[in-house]
């Protein structure tokens, strides 16, 4: 018994650890300096993907959609120990919302080749929006099952998944192929295997190779691609030219949603009423909420 | 234009039987928008034994509720609820489509939007009706869909203005609750329902949902503990302050996801919503997502060893020193007065 697993994984914005290098003078985030990291329940998933593969068998095929630099998550799903990886890569993508985003997600899917399960994060923590998964199954015409938390059994033909809901659990039973989404809790990711690292840190996609041709005049990029496929150390990457997509659905003039309008936080002082953390100071305090019928 | 194209739709979501509160909040604030453009609220139930239900709609403001009642429909499953309201919508074309953001709604709207191509926008956090320039073209009377975005850092207002239905999750506690004094005279429409194979691709196998035991919403004082408060264990001190004064505990992400505390007690902008008379926040630093769960909280004190928090800023009584001494002296000052 062996299983296609595929795995969507995203480069994100460490929004999660903001720290005063990364803020302006005006008390607004420059995003463009936040490092850039795999986001952490796409992490999960590849974790379970790969746990998966330990009992039953199977191969793992990583996906990301993104800029170049995405290439850089992709190294690290093989130094976890993804059999393959893909990067979706092109100008006119960028710029996407959920929906362009699943669209051509399912149509590299479809490329790529038949599966029987794929895994994805719930979110990616710089949107939070938790719709490529759902919206990526809807395109497939696959069933879903979202806020995995446990893999219980898993047959040729069926998968039986515990899944969090508000307050509660529901243990579902789901036909193959399904597309998963999974929280935090689900699995601890392991960490890189040195000797995979060693194996793979010179892996390189399309748009990296392109930019070393970029940068050096003396070689050439059809050159370049044979020596890093003979080497076990070409990333595939799928453009647009490469996928059957409609040019009205993809990137921005394929996004219904636009950003009308952004405001940053900003952090300013604000007006409050100082309490010293003495025993008077906490006295002063009761009274007043006490003043105020907040207590009592 | 379509006899709905002025539609407000809101989902109402329920589960064995019991509306989710989210949805007459969503049906509340469905009603002003109706309002600001003279559009139509309708509801659209789906579950079994749900007429109840449906006559509830009315007194939030639905002037239709669509009712799809079947046995095969009693507990949420994604493919056949996503399959009616994907037929629904290309039906109808609702101009405004609305969800909670809860587990249902999030695994269900995403779906809907997907197979009509329309523009969804996820947790937000105020909604409002406008004409909107956008790219040198007039659109009028827009959803904006407002909602912080990029962890909090930016508020973001979205719109579709191409879409024929603009689709949004909100979530649980943003929205008040507004009952009307008298309910609408409104009209329930059954639509049928046609089982389908692929409804059966899924199999619920066991499901278990605890009543909401802790109701963080309802409690007038909320003791809410973040990172700061470095272990599970000091978070003790929090249930006895709580225990003492009245109130329930709370958590911030931070303390969620350092496992101090149970992510049914979140608050925040992926957790719930608050506005308590009193807010005690106790080692929290106050990141945005966090500030946008309980600024509306009437009375706010943050304790926090750190002055420049951010916590400072949104609080109405700061106190700059180490929760695990200021803690206990609020209890006992608080009990002395009490004698």
């Amino acid at each position: 018994m062996s299983f296609k697993l595929m795995v969507l994984v995203k480069q994100v914005p460490d929004t999660a650890n903001i720290h005063e290098q990364v803020m302006r003078p005006d008390g607004t985030v420059n995003r463009a300096k936040l490092p850039a990291i795999f986001n952490p329940e796409d992490k999960v998933a590849l974790e379970l993907a790969l746990q998966l593969k330990e009992l039953y068998s199977g191969k793992i095929t990583a996906i990301s959609m993104g800029p170049p630099k995405a290439s850089e998550v992709l190294r690290e799903c093989l130094y976890m120990g993804a059999d393959e990886v893909y990067l979706i890569s092109d100008r006119k993508f960028a710029g996407a919302d959920t929906l362009a985003t699943s669209y051509v997600l399912s149509e590299a899917i479809r490329k790529i080749g038949t599966f029987d399960i794929i895994f994805a994060g719930r979110q990616a923590i710089d949107g939070d929006t938790a719709q490529v998964g759902p919206q990526t199954a809807e395109k497939l015409g696959i069933p879903q099952i979202t806020y995995a938390e446990k893999i219980l059994d898993l047959s040729r033909e069926k998968i039986t998944v515990r899944r969090r809901i508000d307050d509660g659990y529901e243990i579902l039973e789901s036909r193959l192929p399904v597309l998963i989404t999974v929280i935090k809790e689900a699995a601890e990711p392991r960490p890189f295997k040195a000797r995979r690292v060693m194996a793979y840190k010179n892996a390189r996609s399309l748009p990296e190779l392109e930019e070393m041709v970029n940068q050096n005049s003396l070689l050439y990029i059809d050159d370049l691609k044979d020596e890093f496929q003979s080497r076990g150390l070409f990333i595939p990457t799928l453009t647009r030219d490469d996928l059957t997509v409609d040019e009205d659905r993809i990137g921005q003039s394929g996004s219904p949603t636009k950003v009308y309008k952004v405001d940053s936080v900003i952090l300013g002082a604000g007006e409050h009423v100082k309490i010293e953390p003495t025993s008077a100071g906490i006295n002063q305090l009761i009274d007043q909420l006490m003043a105020d019928r907040i207590f009592g | 234009m379509k006899k709905s194209a002025r539609d407000i739709w809101v989902f109402i979501e329920q589960r064995n039987g019991k509306p989710a509160d989210v949805s007459f909040e969503l049906l509340s604030k469905g009603r002003k928008l109706a309002e600001n453009f003279s559009g139509t609220l309708k509801a659209v139930i789906i579950g079994y034994q749900i007429e109840q239900i449906a006559s509830e709609t009315f007194h939030y403001g639905a002037q239709e509720t669509f009712v799809i009642d079947h046995p095969d429909l009693h507990y949420y499953r994604t493919l056949p609820y996503s399959r009616i309201l994907i037929q629904m919508v290309e039906q109808y074309q609702p101009r405004i489509l609305l969800f909670g953001a809860t587990s249902i709604g999030r695994d269900l709207a995403p779906r809907v939007a997907s197979h009509t191509r329309s523009g969804l926008t996820a947790d937000c956090t105020d909604l409002q009706i406008s004409d909107v320039s956008y790219l040198r073209q007039d659109y009028k009377d827009l959803l904006l869909q407002i909602r912080p975005a990029f962890g909090g850092n930016i508020i973001a207002t979205i719109i579709s203005p191409t879409s024929a239905t603009q689709m949004a999750t909100v979530r649980e506690g943003v929205m008040e609750l507004s009952p009307l004094k008298s309910p609408m005279n409104g009209k329930i429409t059954k639509i049928p329902f046609q089982p389908d194979e692929i409804d059966k691709f899924i199999r619920i196998i066991e499901r278990h949902q605890e009543d909401k035991k802790v109701n963080l919403k309802a409690a007038p004082i909320i003791v809410a503990g973040g990172y700061g408060m470095g272990s599970k264990e000091n978070f003790q001190i929090l249930y006895e302050l709580a225990h003492t004064i009245g109130g329930e505990v709370a958590g911030s992400r931070a303390a969620v996801d350092a496992g101090f505390i149970t992510p049914n007690r979140q608050v925040g902008q992926t957790g719930v919503t608050v506005r308590p008379k009193l807010y005690i926040a106790c080692g929290i630093s106050g990141a945005i997502q966090h500030r946008a769960g309980m600024q509306e909280s009437q009375k706010i004190i943050a304790i926090n060893n750190d002055p420049d928090a951010p916590i400072f800023d949104v609080c109405h009584y700061g106190i700059v020193g180490d929760v695990m001494e200021v803690i206990p002296k609020f209890i006992e000052a608080y009990k002395h007065k009490l004698r």
